[in-house]
């Protein structure tokens, strides 16, 4: 059966998060696993009108808050659950997937705040890709790249 | 349909601030508070937070913690209706 993986979009004021959700997206799909997007109305647009013919992610999209009390009912899980964290908000959605689901757990951390929601986010998973960018993509590009090396231990 | 906290007739506590302080806000002013676990379901809403979630109970009303995404955290004080009672029911230790 195919591998899902969550990417639970955060506010996408920080342009560094849509650009990166999709090249994660490209990668989940490269190790044959499917990417599910969630987000709020704007942040899953930016993904859907940046990539019209779907050459970059070719999952599903889910609203944000449809996910978290599909999670709470057991009515799906994921394999992956990647959540993009650049605000106090996001480490509530953060802390709330972890404990909901049985899925390997990363947070996506970056934005002004990177350094200090870092730590939150090391008490709470395992695996943290954190870079204080945004505008540029690269250094998380860089991160999620050696993604690779742990994806299907 | 997503669920809504626009539905509901709510007064905002605190806003755009962060869990944490909703947390300590709830835990302030309510005598009667029960904790649960992120994804549990009031009137229409899965709340969300770091656990354990405090729901607390003032008079006929219920103060939540609520969290959006791109405005941070929001204590909101909700008439809790029917659901005052379902909670004592299904959390009362």
């Amino acid at each position: 059966m195919t591998k899902t993986a969550l990417l639970a979009l955060g506010c996408p004021e920080f342009p560094v998060q849509t650009s990166t959700a999709i090249y994660l997206a490209y990668k989940l799909q490269k190790h044959g696993i499917t990417p599910v997007f969630a987000g709020n109305k704007s942040a899953l647009l930016l993904v859907k009108v940046a990539d019209p013919e779907r050459h970059y992610y070719d999952g599903k999209m889910m609203n944000l808050d449809i996910t978290i009390g599909a999670l709470s009912t057991g009515k799906i899980d994921f394999d992956f659950c990647f959540v993009f964290v650049h605000s106090d908000s996001g480490i509530a959605y953060l802390a709330s997937i972890h404990a909901l689901s049985k899925g390997k757990m990363v947070a996506i951390v970056f934005g002004k705040c990177a350094e200090e929601l870092t730590e939150q986010c090391k008490n709470i998973c395992e695996h943290v890709l954190a870079e204080p960018v945004i505008h540029n993509p690269m250094p998380l590009k860089e991160q999620i790249d050696g993604v690779s090396t742990w994806l299907h231990v | 349909m997503a669920p809504c906290v626009e539905e509901l007739d709510y007064e905002i506590l605190l806003a755009r601030t962060t869990f944490a302080e909703c947390s300590k806000l709830i835990q302030k002013r309510c005598r009667e508070i029960y904790f649960v676990a992120p994804g549990y379901k009031i009137f229409n809403i899965y709340l969300i937070g770091i656990p354990p979630l405090p729901i607390g109970i003032e008079g006929d009303h219920i103060l939540i913690a609520y969290i959006k995404p791109c405005h941070g955290a929001f204590t909101l004080k909700i008439p809790g209706g029917g659901e005052i009672e379902r909670i004592r029911k299904e959390l009362k230790k």
